[in-house]
């Protein structure tokens, strides 16, 4: 029996010890019209070597596309050594360290994460991540809400570059608790029109959420915004890709006093893209609000002989404590994942993020560039990180599926999400693709084109 | 014991080189946009990284070292090679947007994983979205709120809890925007039929429900519980924490349940790896199905597909920017696809036995049992409050005594209405001598209670650290390293 370790002698003298004679007596207090005698419509068990074969022939189909599309998840080199330490059974089958004496382990990891984040974001505190970059947005609206208290209104107010992924996941997250997201609208350049915003006269907002860079690679005007904001008493969320942070001025560095919370989506440090998950969404926070972030928060003390230790803090903030008045009902932290993270974060290091920066930055534009010369081919915005939108002259959907069947994913078709830039596509290039790979899709976009052209 | 903290190890001019790229061009940026200089992270070498996180993970309890019998946990043996095939390249490397031509894989599995759901617990669809129990919850109770709306039944904003409920239950229905009306379990372990027929009414949402209970107990009124909430039009929610206790024996649905969400790190054995990922798959009966958070893995002729808002308009939308933690989902496909529908049974039936064993040898060895008339479902409930009251050694010192004889220690205090309470959870996973060694330390430790109390209220003593100030954690906080420049 897979994963059973019981004999036939145990279960006979373990039923003797409980005093019934069959293993369905112990469900006699299931109402019998409930009782089934098991499960169908459940194919036969696999044994090892049969999953793995299926597994490997499912993984085959699904292989075989050079990325060059981002929108949220990015491909970067991650080090053996990441995944090899963090899938440690100690790590791996380890449960939430809330016996803290016996998950010294897991917290100092957590530690050293919110440390990392820290320093990363120029922000005071960290919590221990939350599930994935969508639902950290939701949490900060929340949590603006309730830190922000010269003001009663439950509306945030956020930037066109905001992901649209996360505009529609905080929407279904907070419409339960009548919050609201009201867009500011966007000038040609892709990035916020301050001046719209200098203007808006009358209405009150609980945040500003700013995503730096843009959805579509955009850098905003974040240090005008951030002022701006807190002169109307409203709060600043920060969403920044964490790669960016090693080259861009960090949240707690815009405007005069710096973005009161910041979050984002944790994937590019050391997660695979995975069809999207698990990924883990950080948070992080002045120091004054520490007490309205949802989420698990590790803090060093002492053990009873004076030696450092860590352990959970600030536990009366969660659901195991406080029930209906928590600031969420959040009872997890994608703490895998985090350790994942923060073993990358030790390998690359500082300068080394910052190298991965520099050269996705360099390798998108070097991309965007060369498919801007192609006829039917415009570069939409001339400042970006590692981002970049291109306008065809013609609907984009049919020109991915081509390129998807000569081994390219070619980008993110934009036209849903923002019909006002025509036919756009969002591509993205990586550390991780080589100045062939990039002649490539050129030369193959090119082509794609052209034989569209000629049809 | 201690390990410096890796920015300790670190010294400029150290690091790692070789993950990054050598000489990357300077970035074509305005000056005004650029951080003045690189974050100030560890620099150290690829050995001391390995050596510092390997030796951090040999300071955890786990699966994989220890006994680990945590009530409402389910910390059952996570088989290795689900955490293989899940990070075959084809799937690891696979972009959530690319195109479904190049995803019929990893679709394949999430259909099929969203078939095997259903046929285990006789739900009609499910959606696998959900990153974890409490989110599943979210989507749970958000799906009934949108149920009454669209029927224009918009009083009903109150959500009915037992007071033995986990703390994500009323948690959630606050995020719901519904208020949270509790109500008292018997002296049986059952719900006070009572007190739910006088908590009913014309502005009940629903009821949200552990079947097995967190008590330990199989609610046995839930036909009457369930008539009572339909009656009064509400809808009942089902908890899956403790499916491991029926699966292949009851179904939820026929329990009169109208929505649930399934642990699948409990019950499907997905890692719990230090406090997450989780996944809380949702699944509903008929009425509540295009209700259900999207995407959700459709099948036609020409293969698998992503069902979207465009199919499903009455959705309550998106809980993750892609596809929930779809990782953990092919974990648990692996699982369920290695147990069978047979092995799925096996699960619930040795978990039971294990956990009606263990309470019988602790009930022999004269331990109080909280429900001693009732059976154990997969877990149950010891109060430690007679040797409490003769001792002065609490719940909390008990479990810290286990770690010191290797065993993780049970859940303490929770469910909150049993005094100095073990919730003991053994799972179907480990053997007979194990849960002996178990009962075998209990009994010592509370000898040595009465001996010398003083010896268990200085536990532990052989962890990386004794106990913590946990005061001093929350007064001076300390949430991250600075450099003592």
């Amino acid at each position: 029996m897979p994963f059973i370790p019981h004999t036939e002698t145990d279960i006979s003298e373990m039923l003797a010890t409980i005093g019934v004679d069959s293993v369905d007596a112990l469900f006699d207090e299931i109402p019998e019209s409930l009782r089934i005698d098991g499960l169908s419509g459940i194919p036969d068990a696999l044994g090892e070597a049969e999953i793995v074969r299926l597994m490997r022939e499912r993984a085959e189909l699904d292989s075989g596309l050079m990325n060059f599309v981002g929108a949220g998840a990015y491909e970067h080199h991650i080090p053996a050594a990441v995944w090899d330490i963090a899938s440690r059974g100690e790590f791996y089958s380890a449960y939430t360290p809330y016996q803290a004496e016996a998950s010294q382990g897991t917290l100092q990891v957590i530690y050293e994460y919110q440390s990392m984040m820290t320093e990363l974001t120029g922000m005071d505190v960290s919590n221990a991540s939350l599930y994935d970059g969508a639902t950290a947005f939701a949490e900060a609206c929340l949590m603006a809400v309730r830190g922000n208290r010269r003001c009663q209104s439950r509306r945030i107010l956020t930037t066109r570059g905001l992901s649209p992924a996360f505009r529609s996941v905080a929407t279904a997250l907070l419409e339960g608790q009548g919050l609201e997201l009201v867009e500011l609208p966007q000038l040609d350049e892709g990035i916020a029109d301050v001046a719209a915003f200098e203007q808006l006269q009358g209405e009150e907002f609980a945040a500003l959420a700013i995503q730096q860079p843009g959805f579509l690679g955009t850098l905003e005007a974040v240090d005008q915004l951030t002022d701006l904001a807190h002169a109307r008493g409203m709060l600043v969320i920060a969403v920044c890709n964490p790669t960016s942070l090693a080259l861009l001025r960090p949240p707690g560095q815009w405007g005069e006093t710096g973005a009161d919370i910041a979050c984002g989506e944790g994937q590019p440090l050391g997660i695979p893209v995975s069809s999207g998950g698990p990924y883990f969404g950080y948070m992080v926070c002045r120091q004054t609000l520490v007490r309205q972030m949802p989420g698990r928060i590790v803090g060093r003390t002492v053990d009873l002989d004076g030696r450092p230790g860590f352990t959970l803090t600030l536990q009366a903030r969660e659901q195991h404590i406080r029930r209906s008045k928590a600031t969420s009902n959040i009872c997890t932290n994608q703490g895998l994942m985090v350790t994942a993270a923060t073993i990358y974060l030790s390998l690359l290091g500082g300068e080394g993020l910052q190298r991965v920066a520099a050269q996705a930055h360099a390798n998108t534009r070097s991309l965007a560039r060369g498919l801007a010369q192609l006829d039917g081919v415009e570069l939409v915005y001339e400042e970006f990180f590692h981002e970049a939108v291109l306008r065809l002259d013609r609907s984009v959907a049919p020109v991915l599926d081509a390129l998807a069947e000569q081994g390219i994913l070619g980008g993110y078709d934009l036209s849903a999400d923002y019909p006002e830039l025509g036919h756009a596509l969002l591509v993205c290039a990586t550390e991780t693709r080589t100045p062939a790979d990039i002649d490539h899709y050129i030369q193959q976009l090119g082509a794609a084109l052209a034989n569209s052209r000629a049809a | 014991m201690y390990e410096a903290l890796i920015f300790e190890h670190s010294r400029p001019g150290r690091g790692a080189p070789g993950h990054a790229p050598a000489n990357p061009p300077a970035p074509k940026l305005a000056g005004h946009l650029l951080r003045s200089a690189a974050p100030a992270l560890p620099a150290v070498t690829e050995l001391q990284v390995v050596r510092h996180f390997t030796r951090l993970s040999q300071q955890n309890f786990s699966i994989d070292t220890h006994f680990y019998p945590l009530g409402s946990c389910t910390m059952k043996y996570n088989p290795k090679v689900c955490n293989r095939l899940a990070l075959l390249p084809g799937f690891a490397e696979r972009h959530p947007l690319g195109p479904e031509s190049h995803g019929q894989g990893f679709l394949a599995c999430m259909f099929e994983l969203q078939e095997m759901l259903q046929a285990a617990t006789g739900m009609t669809a499910f959606s696998l979205t959900p990153m974890a129990g409490a989110q599943g919850e979210f989507a749970g109770v958000a799906m009934i709120m949108a149920y009454h709306r669209s029927r224009g039944d918009t009083q009903r904003n109150e959500i009915i809890v037992p007071d033995a409920a986990h703390g994500t239950n009323p948690a959630t229905a606050t995020m719901c925007g519904c208020s949270v009306r509790e109500i008292p379990t018997g002296a049986d372990g059952d719900v006070d039929l009572d007190a739910l027929r006088a908590a009913v009414g014309p502005r009940t949402a629903g009821i949200m429900l552990t079947n097995p209970s967190t008590l330990g107990v199989f609610e046995r009124k839930i036909p009457e519980i369930a008539a009572i909430v339909h009656g009064a039009g509400g809808l009942l929610y089902y908890d899956g924490a403790n499916l491991n206790a029926i699966l292949g024996r009851a179904l939820p649905a026929a329990m009169g349940f109208d929505v649930m969400h399934i642990n699948l790190h409990k019950t499907f054995s997905t890692p719990h790896g230090g406090g997450g990922p989780g996944s809380g798959a949702v699944g509903v009966n008929e009425r509540l199905a295009p209700f259900l958070p999207v995407p959700v893995v459709g099948k036609t002729e020409a293969g698998y597909r992503w069902l979207t808002e465009t199919d499903r308009p009455q959705s309550i939308g998106r809980l993750s920017a892609f596809m929930g933690n779809a990782g953990i989902l092919l974990r648990a496909y692996v699982y369920m696809r290695m147990l069978g529908g047979r092995g799925m049974r096996r699960v619930a039936d040795y978990a039971t036995l294990n956990a009606n064993y263990l309470m019988s040898r602790l009930a022999a060895a004269g331990f109080r049992v909280a429900y001693p008339e009732r059976r154990a479902s997969h877990e149950f409930i010891v109060s430690l409050k007679d040797l409490s009251r003769d001792t002065g050694i609490t719940a909390m010192d008990v479990a810290k005594a286990l770690l010191d004889k290797g065993f993780h220690a049970p859940t303490t205090y929770f469910p909150l209405l049993v005094p100095e309470c073990l919730l003991i959870e053994p799972t179907e996973t480990e053997a007979r001598e194990e849960l002996d060694a178990f009962a075998d330390a209990m009994i010592e430790l509370r000898n040595q209670a009465r001996h010398e109390p003083e010896a268990l209220k200085a536990a532990p003593l052989t962890l990386p650290v004794r106990r913590l100030d946990d005061v001093r954690a929350a007064k001076q906080l300390d949430l991250a390293w600075r450099p003592t420049a």
